[in-house]
């Protein structure tokens, strides 16, 4: 079998449509995802057949208001927690300015090389481009991000990376960029890619991690990984550095069983994942490994501005679990790189108009049925639809104007289309009268209404309509009554 | 999660909003639904001066337009007789997003008690008038789609395949992936069309891939995207809203 060529992709949330089109029109990538997606709905459905879900999630929910409620107050304690623990806690307003204050780290400990644990906050600021144009070598190390990075693309999934692969593809880039043997093997393949990983995690120079639940009194980072490559990543280099948003901090430890147990039953279908990771400190005296240095970064980059807003604040209750985009049916057909942003699916398209503003986002929250499938699942419970329908609102003009690029979409024709339909719509006598009309002028209507009609045959307005046919239905009753 | 309703006793009168869909494409759908409702005893008032929900520029973002158009529904329903609507869509606006609609405005009251008073169809003949059906028709297989709005705003995924379950001679088949959207979504499948033609596509398939000739909804959105696509390909699958394939077989 030949290898699949795998060119360089970037993609763009500019770009929705033609990057769905593309999508949609490829088979390999159609049926990657709905595979994938059917599983993951499966396993999820199944792991909580024998739970009270909707105690589980609103319990769930309620631990993230109750921690974004008290969010400043919280990421202050987290601060001096984490402090009397030894770990060093750096703010970053911004994207640029938290890789600024990682690249500083590396070049104090003269850091060449960096291994990587998952983190989509990293991937949200492009952390590996900004090390990697300062001379410093980053390296992913969760298998997915590790096929992702050598294949020069981006995560297609939050949770799982390379779901956009499958086994023919995923050898042919260990083999390209690896030397690794051509095998439809999935276990030598991860062993290969295990001994490769294995060797760089020894000669790091730091670790660099995110971080699923921050611990605000106890000052302790919870990490929530299947492959001990997020231990390897915080404890054998000298340094670790977790990176992740200021919305990731919970108020007790206590809070942490609920989110976990639905954590990994809505993402990945699992009980527990393989390791639950809790970083306290560095290394103590005495103590024989672990990091001689552990900083934490705290990232903002749009997050307070969404927490000013009672409404969109319920973004920032997410897990990050990925089951909103399991179980979207827009994401299941178009996949993860079609959004073009570090969040795809039903809670990217909530979340990236307020990290990238609506100019660049402004297809997205249009990119949903309102379904509800997202919301349904949601483990935390975000009213996923009646955000989107917030940033819909948002685009045209019509909301608080709070979020960056508000507005972008307000066109005077559809104004104009929607006042119309407004008129139409209170003055009762003319839209009974144009509805008949319709009826009656139904020979004249198109039988092509643009895009509707490439693939459905156009519906047809009936000769009456119901108002007419009620009318005519009780005139008859009554006249049955009277004879 | 919508919320436990109490359904209350069978009433003397009900309202019936049509729905703009509904009037123009379906109307025998609806007057189908105000028959089922009149042969269980109740007096069903139309009030001619209905035209939409406002769900259109609602989910568009248009949200002083749609309160506007919803506003001028709020005034038709005086008495406190349940408000009967035979699409979980519309339904699901009226019932959900009234409240929304209007809450800091001076009609927010109204709005919660209309809201509070809005059935779907299939949830009504089931919940409140126990309905009981003799089934006349000739042995058939039908596939139910319920709306996503239905299943999920209103909580609706049962009453549909309970009413067909009353008809004797009718089997019901379940399509795969049931609850999953069939690409309508309003101005999504204008905005989007692609990804609503594969969407559309996949759930053709699926009902199709049942065997039966018939499917059976309790939205006309997604009767007009099914059976539009079904139409389009020539295939011999029909759509027809719930209350007249129950009216149909039963009267």
């Amino acid at each position: 079998m030949s290898a699949p060529t795998h060119p360089v992709q970037t993609y763009s949330p500019r770009e929705f449509h033609r990057q769905a089109h593309d999508a949609l029109g490829n088979p390999q990538i159609r049926a990657n995802f709905r595979k994938a997606m059917d599983g993951l709905m499966a396993k999820r459905r199944d792991i909580f057949s024998d739970w009270d879900l909707e105690t589980l999630r609103e319990l769930g929910a309620n631990i993230r208001l109750r921690a974004l409620a008290k969010l400043p107050d919280l990421l202050e304690r987290l601060e001096a927690n984490c402090a009397a623990n030894g770990i060093r806690v750096h703010w970053a307003e911004s994207g640029e300015e938290a890789c600024r204050l990682i690249r500083e780290i590396c070049e104090a400990h003269d850091a060449k090389s960096v291994i990587k644990g998952k983190s989509m906050v990293s991937e949200e600021m492009h952390l590996n481009a900004h090390l990697e144009a300062a001379g410093i070598e980053a390296l992913e190390s969760d298998l997915g991000e590790y096929l992702v990075q050598l294949n020069e693309q981006t995560p297609s999934h939050i949770i799982m990376p390379a779901i956009h692969l499958n086994t023919d593809e995923i050898s042919g880039i260990l083999h390209d960029k690896t030397g690794t043997e051509r095998t439809r093997d999935v276990d030598y393949m991860t062993a290969a890619a295990r001994a490769q990983l294995r060797e760089r995690f020894m000669a790091a120079d730091v670790g660099i991690s995110g971080v699923n639940f921050a611990v605000a009194e106890t000052g302790t980072l919870c990490l929530v990984e299947n492959e001990g490559n997020g231990r390897m990543t915080t404890t054998v280099p000298p340094v670790h550095i977790a990176v992740t948003g200021i919305e990731k901090v919970v108020e007790h430890l206590r809070d942490v069983p609920p989110l976990y147990a639905l954590l990994t039953r809505s993402a990945t279908g699992q009980h527990v994942t393989t390791y639950f990771n809790m970083i306290s400190s560095p290394r103590k005296t005495g103590e024989h490994d672990g990091p001689r240095e552990v900083h934490l970064v705290l990232v903002d980059s749009g997050r307070s501005n969404i927490y000013q807003d009672d409404e969109l604040l319920d973004t920032l209750r997410c897990i990050r679990c990925g089951a909103c985009m399991n179980h979207c049916p827009v994401y299941t057909r178009v996949g993860g790189h079609t959004y073009g942003t570090t969040y795809p699916g039903p809670i990217g398209s909530i979340l990236s108009p307020h990290l990238m503003g609506l100019e660049e986002t402004k297809d997205l929250p249009t990119a949903s049925s309102l379904c509800g499938a997202c919301g349904e699942v949601c483990p935390v419970k975000i009213p996923i639809p009646d955000l989107l329908v917030r940033l819909r609102k948002e685009s045209v003009g019509e909301g608080r104007g709070n979020v960056p690029g508000a507005g972008v979409k307000r066109a005077k024709s559809e104004v104009a289309a929607w006042k119309a339909f407004q008129w139409l719509a209170t003055h009762p006598g003319v839209w009974r009268g144009s509805m008949a009309m319709a009826g009656k002028l139904k020979a004249l209507m198109p039988s092509r209404l643009g895009p509707w009609t490439e693939c459905r045959s156009a519906p047809k307005p009936a000769k009456t309509t119901l108002h007419a046919l009620v009318k005519r239905h009780h005139a008859t009753k009554h006249d049955g009554e009277e004879r | 999660m919508t919320p436990v309703k109490c359904y209350p006793p069978k009433p003397e009168r009900v309202y019936f909003f049509g729905t703009c869909l509904v009037d123009l494409f379906y109307p025998e759908a609806g007057l189908d639904g105000i028959r089922l409702l009149e042969r269980e005893g109740i007096e069903v008032l139309f009030p001619q001066d209905q035209t939409c929900c406002g769900q259109p520029p609602y989910t568009s973002g248009y949200h002083d337009e749609a309160r506007a158009v919803a506003a001028a529904q709020l005034d038709l329903f005086p008495e406190p007789w349940p408000i009967i609507v035979p699409s979980g869509s519309c339904g699901g606006m009226m019932r959900t997003h009234y409240p929304q609609l209007f809450a800091g405005t001076p009609q927010e009251a109204q709005a919660r008690e209309v809201a509070g008073r809005v059935f779907e169809l299939t949830e009504f003949l089931v919940h409140v008038c126990h309905l009981r059906l003799e089934d006349r028709g000739e042995p058939e297989t039908v596939v139910m789609h319920t709306s996503c709005s239905a299943r999920r705003e209103m909580g609706l995924a049962e009453t549909g395949p309970a009413l067909l379950g009353k008809l004797g001679q009718v089997e019901l088949v379940e399509q795969a992936r049931a609850s999953e959207c069939c690409g309508f979504g309003g101005t999504f499948a204008v905005r989007h069309p692609e990804v609503s033609a594969a969407m559309v596509e996949d759930k053709t398939q699926a009902i199709e891939a049942t065997g039966a000739t018939r499917f059976v909804t309790s939205d006309c959105g997604c009767m007009m995207n099914i059976a539009g696509r079904f139409e389009h390909q020539k295939k011999p699958v029909k759509g027809e809203h719930i209350a007249s394939y129950l009216w149909r077989r039963t009267s």
